[in-house]
């Protein structure tokens, strides 16, 4: 059966005779690559517009419809040197990247606003103690209000929404404070001009609002670029299955294509894309991603097979299925539910300190109000003093006081190699005292490793080696990957369930099951000694050796953990695999706390007990059978290898095969909720500085502009602070 | 010295306007999308492909 590949579920017709595909490409870092690619893909006739982008690492191309089949484009890349696969924006990437733009329309708007106000402003500030005449000021007053107007009512949109939003379900955030200052400074400012006054705050307003809109900016774009990245390594993984599109026919498509009730086959070491039901053919299955369980099942018709199940022996007939009610894949989608609704919505930082700023600003403006018109000024100067107080109260640097920290250090985590899901998991990592793992695929590489692959001779382990590459057996690629292998041997013949077999100089090598190669004996010995390994034995003539070949621990997870303990942070392991496997990799990190056969209700209940306790947990996993212990958490965290569900659930992705980010994040989040607290006292300490001089009704527009570009400044290169130092712990 | 404001204050708001549509055209268009590459297309050593020019 030749499979053929299907890429059309990824294609989009542009009208006009023109079809568009966009891949994300790896290993594109230089202007080298770029121009590389694009002149490898325009080279191909009928291709009119190849087309890199740096920052999201992908390739847009067009070309004349029905001309060219899009793997064309895959294998060029191939030739090129570039690992590609099509790409399918996720409707979240497509909704940020509109917001991100949105948000540089306001910015733009809002700055020219600020700049041309500010031009008319500063004549006004000079002419003010020199010899402006009234009708001049006036003019330029309502030539500011003309351009502020507008600009505002455009460009403050984000912030008004927010805050209506916020107003409506009866909850304040740090846009109401924000909104409320704004709208009453343009409000007394266009009295003011209308009553021929000295003093307007429109480029206030305004400067405020370019400020903010900055701070929103960077935010919003560090979150794009973290999820432009997730979704290349998701497109990366190219996963495909092979489906049945006639009696005997297959094609390769991709999952995106699938629907329930199709067929599809699942070759042995394939893992599954889908899930569903066997309909025919026996075979093991490793459903470790599931469940933990690291030792196979069998499988035969009516098994359920979920995504992530690896199939090791005979070929499947699946058929696919939607989730079904009463299945495992069910349960865990019941348990995520309920995990997800009932985790209390945390309070980010910077809400929390704007429940606390509102009221006080409010009140001082207010006060201030009543106390001057209790003193005997006018109501009409008690009202401008009070409000010229929220103006320059105003979270000018409050607002960017979290904003800037998350940005820096979002950008040292990813350059650490891990990705952000969300942007308060950075708050909530820093307070975390108690790691919970999960074993398989987490704490252990998620691929086999040989483990006495130094007491066999090279010569053979690397034939060994060879020999492997015919089979697809999960443990006879650990050996073929172990051995470094690159060439496969000519004319091997695989014994269905025994294992591969060939000549080499006329000699017999076979490579499988212990019997197959007659080396019972030793395989038992090793069994023995290790009942956790799987052995899969090699025979050459008459030299027999035999591989024990088991799951290894991340090569750093020892001194990861170490440095853990020793920062004072708890750690136990929670495990869906069997007690053995579970106690050696604690004994060998030296981990007291620990749990077998834990199933997915356990670690919810677990997650829960330790809640109640007061403990902030942060739960590391990759299994289906994880996720909903995500969802419970205080904070989650993934490595990239894990399921779907589990990466979508968790606060933070890592990548790689080392520990080493989950140490690096949770350092840098550390320094970041320092520099964060810190930022909102030095907005605090402004504050007190500037507020008595409101009260004093000393605060002139000239002032309120100084001290908020000054304030905004400080936080900003307090915040650049976090990337100092950034790789230190604690 | 009122007169020349009559020409002047005009004449900066339009050339402020005129920069302020210039940076939304440029957004529209897409110049914002790929900063890094842009980055390194205008150090490239070679002539950019016909297509590459086409788009930006």
């Amino acid at each position: 059966m030749q499979a053929t590949r299907d890429f059309s579920h990824y294609v989009r017709h542009l009208g006009s005779g023109l079809s568009h595909i966009d891949l994300a490409v790896e290993g594109v870092s230089c202007a080298g690559c770029m121009s590389k690619i694009e002149r490898g893909l325009s080279a191909l006739p009928d291709v009119t517009l190849a087309r890199v982008n740096l920052t999201d690492r992908r390739v847009a191309l067009e070309w004349k419809e029905g001309t060219l089949d899009p793997a064309r484009f895959i294998d060029r890349l191939a030739e090129l040197g570039y690992k590609a696969y099509p790409f399918e924006p996720v409707r979240a990437e497509a909704v940020e990247t509109e917001q991100a733009s949105f948000l540089l329309r306001c910015l733009g708007v809002a700055a020219f606003g600020a700049m041309n106000v500010m031009m008319l402003s500063i004549p006004v500030w000079s002419g003010n103690v020199s010899d402006m005449i009234p009708e001049q000021r006036d003019f330029f007053h309502w030539l500011s209000a003309l351009i502020a107007l507008p600009a505002v009512a455009y460009s403050g949109q984000p912030f008004f929404r927010s805050a209506f939003r916020a107003l409506r379900a009866r909850r304040t955030n740090m846009d109401v404070p924000i909104s409320i200052g704004i709208v009453l400074a343009l409000a007394m400012s266009v009295m003011e001009t209308v009553h021929h006054a000295e003093h307007a705050y429109f480029d206030a307003a305004l400067m405020l609002l370019a400020f903010l809109l900055a701070g929103r900016y960077l935010d919003q774009s560090m979150r794009r670029k973290t999820r432009a990245v997730a979704g290349n390594l998701a497109a990366l993984k190219g996963e495909t299955a092979t489906k049945f599109v006639g009696a005997d026919e297959i094609s390769v498509v991709p999952i995106a294509a699938v629907q329930a009730g199709d067929i599809v086959l699942l070759r042995p070491g394939e893992r599954s894309a889908v899930d569903g039901s066997v309909i025919e053919g026996q075979s093991e299955i490793d459903q470790s991603l599931i469940t933990g369980e690291t030792l196979p099942a069998k499988a035969g018709p009516g098994t359920a097979v979920y995504a992530g199940t690896l199939n090791l022996s005979g070929a499947l007939r699946v058929r696919v299925a939607a989730a079904a009610e009463g299945t495992l894949l069910a349960e865990i989608t019941r348990l995520l539910d309920n995990a997800v609704q009932a985790r209390s919505r945390y309070v980010q930082l910077a809400d929390r300190a704007s429940r606390l700023y509102a009221p006080v600003v409010h009140a001082a403006a207010l006060l201030t109000m009543l106390g001057w018109a209790a003193y005997g000024a006018t109501w009409h100067d008690a009202i401008v003093t009070a409000i010229s107080v929220l103006i320059i109260t105003c979270p000018c640097a409050l607002g960017l006081a979290i904003p800037a920290v998350q940005t820096v250090v979002s950008g040292g985590m990813f350059r650490s190699g891990v990705l952000l899901n969300s942007g308060d998991a950075i708050e909530r990592l820093a307070v975390v005292d108690r790691i919970v793992f999960d074993k398989t695929g987490t704490l252990t590489l998620p691929e086999l490793d040989v483990t006495n692959a130094a007491s066999v001779p090279p010569a053979v382990f690397e034939l060994a080696g060879r020999l492997a590459l015919a089979s697809h057996h999960p443990v006879a690629s650990a050996v073929a990957r172990a051995a470094g292998a690159r060439t496969p041997l000519a004319g091997i013949e695989e014994v269905a369930g025994q294992g591969v077999r060939g000549f080499v100089n006329g000699q017999e090598v076979r490579l499988g099951r212990p019997s197959f190669c007659g080396a019972d004996q030793i395989a038992n010995e090793i069994l023995c000694r290790d009942p956790e390994a799987s052995v899969v034995a090699f025979r050459h003539g008459e030299t027999r050796h035999v591989f024990a070949v088991r799951q290894r621990l991340r090569p750093d997870a020892t001194g990861a953990i170490a440095v853990l303990l020793k920062a004072g942070v708890e750690i136990e392991i929670l495990s869906g695999d069997r007690e053995p496997a579970v106690r050696h990799a604690a004994e060998s990190l030296g981990i007291r706390e620990w749990r077998a056969g834990v199933t997915p209700a356990e670690k919810i209940a677990r997650i829960d007990e330790l809640k109640r306790r007061g403990v902030k947990a942060l739960m590391v996993g990759d299994g289906m059978n994880d996720a909903p212990a995500l969802a419970a958490a205080h904070v989650s965290m993934s490595p990239v290898s894990a399921t779907h569900l589990s990466q979508a659930t968790a606060d933070l992705v890592f990548l790689g095969d080392r520990l080493a980010p989950v140490v690096a994040a949770i350092g840098l989040s550390r320094k970041a909720l320092r520099l964060m607290r810190q930022n909102l006292w030095l907005a605090a300490g402004y504050n007190l500085l500037a507020v008595p001089l409101a009260i004093a009704g000393l605060a002139t527009p000239l002032v309120a502009a100084a001290a908020m570009s000054g304030s905004s400044v400080l936080v900003i290169l307090n915040a650049l602070r976090a990337h100092r130092g950034a790789r230190e712990f604690g | 010295m009122m007169e020349v404001l009559v020409y002047l204050v005009p004449l900066a708001l339009t050339l402020g306007l005129i920069g302020l549509m210039g940076f939304l055209w440029s957004l529209r268009n897409g110049q914002y999308d790929d900063l890094e590459g842009a980055g390194w297309r205008a150090i490239a050593d070679d002539e950019p492909t016909p297509e590459a020019q086409a788009d930006g």
